[in-house]
């Protein structure tokens, strides 16, 4: 190979190189904010509980089933026709 | 799991705004902001009505939709809260709303609007169950002591029924079977949508929004 073709190789390659590194300005930045990560607070289960001093008497702290089943107590103490039977 | 909603039975609210002192005193709502109200349907005129209106926690809520800053959030039970840290108190909830629910205090410089409150279904906010961060931003958290909301478990007439959805749809049943009228419920199409796929639902004969 002679110099001038050396020269020419080398030439072609540089301008790849300064193209790639130019082109590498124009590619996606990440768009996602802090927010989308990490703001929304993650809310307890009610059925997990409260402070205990106020809790409706008849179910048992983080105990799902109980929790639903006092719901259901309560909610038939809506219904006159149940609690005046 | 319990799909929580609200019903109020206008044939039997006596307009006494028990339901609103009931939620102000539990959750020490300020001045201005009523996360509940009572409304009268034509007044003055024979027949005359009144509901007690607050967030109905929606099956598709419209406020979740339009809310810019994604603030929403429906618990395990399908009540709509929201985190008030993320609000920024545009007004959009306000404008999307069928209900007219979202308040906004007006205490800050120059009538700054603040962050918006609702009726949480007496079931708090985002914060650690029954804390005094939780109740000072959100109030009380009932549910997670194991009760229904304030208001409904203190009307005196029982015209305002929350709980889960199937049951309070089933006492409203009951007793309009009994007096053979007012099967009018008002804005439940409008929250919980019309029945489908044998949704729970107090009466199929007449919906009102």
């Amino acid at each position: 190979m002679s110099r001038i073709d050396a020269g020419k190789t080398w030439g072609g390659a540089l301008w790849v190189a300064a193209a790639l590194f130019a082109l590498a300005g124009c590619s996606e930045r990440p768009q996602e904010t802090e927010r989308a990560s990490s703001a929304k607070k993650v809310d307890a289960k009610a059925w997990e509980g409260a402070s205990p001093v106020y809790n409706s008497p008849g179910w048992k702290t983080g105990d799902r089933s109980s929790w639903e089943a006092e719901l259901k107590a309560r909610n038939q103490a809506q219904n006159e026709y149940v609690r005046t039977r | 799991m319990a799909r929580m909603k609200f019903i109020c039975d206008a044939e039997r609210c006596i307009e006494c705004n028990g339901c609103v002192t009931a939620c102000k005193a539990e959750h020490e709502v300020p001045w201005g902001v009523n996360r509940r109200r009572v409304v009268t349907l034509n007044d003055g005129v024979p027949g005359e009505r009144s509901i007690s209106v607050a967030c109905m926690h929606c099956s598709d809520a419209p406020c979740m939709a339009v809310c810019p800053v994604d603030c929403f959030y429906r618990t395990d039970e399908g009540v709509v809260l929201h985190d008030k840290d993320i609000c920024i108190g545009c007004g959009y909830c306000s404008y999307a709303c069928p209900f007219g629910a979202p308040q906004f205090p007006t205490n800050g410089n120059f009538g700054l609007r603040g962050k918006m409150d609702k009726c949480t279904f007496c079931a708090g906010g985002p914060e650690a169950n029954g804390s005094d961060a939780e109740f000072n931003k959100y109030g009380r958290n009932r549910l997670a002591e194991g009760k229904l909301p304030a208001c409904a478990e203190m009307c005196s007439t029982k015209a305002l029924l929350g709980g889960d959805g199937d049951v309070v749809a089933d006492i409203f049943r009951t007793r309009v079977l009994q007096r053979g009228k007012g099967s009018e419920v008002w804005g439940w199409g409008t929250a919980y949508g019309k029945p489908a796929g044998g949704a729970a639902q107090p009466k199929s004969e007449v919906i009102k929004s």
